[in-house]
């Protein structure tokens, strides 16, 4: 029987403390830029012009079919190289996490304005509203509450994923937990307690947005 | 059957007394959607006050010929002006010429499946054109919709959202929408066809009272009944080209050429 010791991980409250706020830290600063990002792209799938489309097309694909894990390690390593000048680690995983789920979110923000029917762009056009009005006050929002599910989904995974970054050293939660072990050898208690600590902070996030959804259903 | 033999009534016997002042006209109108030519050259005046009907068989181009009235549709040649300027491809006007922008602040339309918008309530569906495009006052906007809901049987009804509405509440909603822009012109593309048998007359009825108040309309319809009792002019549009043009008495009750009286004897069977 495993005799469960939370005392050495105790000790090493500061270091948890540390690392969840350097994973909150990424998490939100990847989701602000990323949303830019994802618009940004987003618009540019809509561009008349086909090498704007394209371009962005190319980089959603890029960014959507390889690994995150594989893209952390190019932008630190490899980048680098390619460029001449060395990154900082904080850097290249700010920058990994946030083109990593704004190309994510470009396809959500694409395809809730493509659902949205075509008779409301029509009507907007006929009371004589420009392409920018129209969108703004009748496209977006009608979008916007098709998408949030989507984009709430998104920004979970996106919490998680923060924690590939511990690999090029970023001293996040899993990072942390991986420091905890190498101190203590008590892997089961570190890594546990990260565990129940992402756990604790998505669990009500994940119910507030089922909550929203059934709600935005209802006003419908 | 000879295509010639359809141009039966000429356009100058048929023209209104004020043609020399049209507020709406296209001249040589064409429109391809892809190999298809719908529209095949299109020559119309709408002027002042008047309302003119718009019928023929489905797929004979009156949708395309009504959204190229306001620009829905992009011509492929052809001229279009409003009140003798014309209209160019751009969004805003420019020395001289009418932007679409412009063109569409004048020329309202209402569809057949209404397209309001379903995130605002019935009063901020007519009051956004208002404000947001003609930036008007909030307060003032609302003035004149509640006056144009009440015309239209529906102030009660100013914080539902359109999901509650049924068809005709609808349209009669999207009726007072394009009328909340104080347009010159009102285009009507099959405003009942989506409604309910029961509901198409409270939305007919909407559309009588704006024709007596001098309301410029053009509307496209199958209510052949309807367009006869309302309609100062009607022109029957059969493959793409304008095949009769006259009042509605002489065009819908007295109708020459074969394949107008074809199309007229489906409704009186
Ligand atoms: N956006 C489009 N793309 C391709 N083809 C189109 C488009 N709009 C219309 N058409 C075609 O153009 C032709 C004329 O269409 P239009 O809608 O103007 O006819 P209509 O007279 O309004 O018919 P209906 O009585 O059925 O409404 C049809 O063959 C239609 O399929
Ligand atoms: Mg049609």
């Amino acid at each position: 029987m495993y005799h469960w010791d939370f005392q050495v991980v105790v000790q090493s409250w500061d270091l948890f403390l540390i690392g969840l706020w350097l994973t909150l830290l990424y998490t939100v600063g990847s989701i602000v830029l990323g949303v830019v990002i994802g618009l940004l792209v987003c618009f540019a799938r809509l561009s008349d012009f086909a090498v704007v489309r394209i371009a962005a097309r190319s980089y959603q694909e890029i960014f959507r079919c390889t690994p995150l894990l594989v893209q952390i390690l190019w932008f630190y390593y490899a980048l680098p190289l390619l460029i001449g000048v060395s990154i900082d680690n904080s850097v290249a995983a700010i920058l990994t996490l946030s083109l990593y789920v704004g190309a994510f979110y470009a396809e959500i923000f694409r395809g809730g304005i493509a659902s949205i029917e075509r008779g409301q762009h029509e009507a907007a056009a006929a009371l004589g509203m420009s392409g920018g009005q129209a969108m703004r006050r009748i496209i977006l929002p009608q979008a916007a509450k098709r998408m949030l599910p989507a984009f709430i989904n998104q920004s979970v995974i996106q919490f998680k994923n923060t924690s590939l970054i511990s690999v090029i050293s970023v001293g996040e939660l899993a990072y942390m937990a991986a420091v905890v072990n190498g101190e203590t050898y008590r892997p089961l208690e570190a890594y546990t307690v990260v565990a129940v600590l992402y756990f604790l902070l998505l669990f009500p996030l994940t119910q507030m947005a089922d909550r929203l959804e059934r709600h935005l259903r209802v006003s419908d | 059957m000879d295509e010639s033999t359809l141009m039966n009534t000429p356009r100058s016997a048929a023209a209104a007394p004020a043609a020399d002042d049209p507020i709406l006209s296209v001249r040589g109108l064409r429109k391809s959607f892809g190999s298809i030519e719908v529209l095949r050259g299109i020559d119309l005046d709408l002027t002042r006050g008047e309302v003119l009907a718009i019928i023929g068989p489905s797929g004979s181009g009156k949708s395309t010929l009504i959204r190229c009235l306001n620009m829905m549709e992009v011509p492929d040649s052809g001229e279009l002006r409003l009140r003798g300027r014309p209209v160019a491809r751009g969004f805003r006007s420019r020395n001289g010429s009418i932007g679409v922008g412009e063109l569409r602040r004048h020329v309202g339309m209402v569809f057949q499946h209404f397209n309001l918008f379903p995130h605002k309530t019935v009063l901020e569906n007519v009051i956004e054109g208002p404000v947001v495009v003609l930036k008007r006052p909030r307060a003032e906007a609302e003035a004149v919709a509640m006056d144009l809901l009440a015309r239209v049987g529906l102030d009660a009804k100013r914080d539902a959202y359109p999901n509650h509405l049924s068809g005709g509440q609808k349209q009669r909603v999207a009726i007072a929408r394009a009328l909340a822009m104080q347009p010159d012109v009102l285009l009507l593309d099959e405003v009942t066809s989506a409604l309910d048998p029961e509901l198409v007359g409270e939305v007919l009825t909407v559309v009588r009272a704006l024709a007596e108040e001098g309301m410029t309309m053009a509307i496209v319809t199958h209510e052949i009944a309807f367009a006869a009792d309302v309609a100062d002019r009607a022109v029957f549009i059969d493959r793409g080209v304008i095949a009769a043009d006259g009042t509605p008495d002489a065009v819908l009750h007295n109708p020459e050429g074969e394949r107008l009286r074809a199309f007229l004897a489906r409704f009186h069977a």
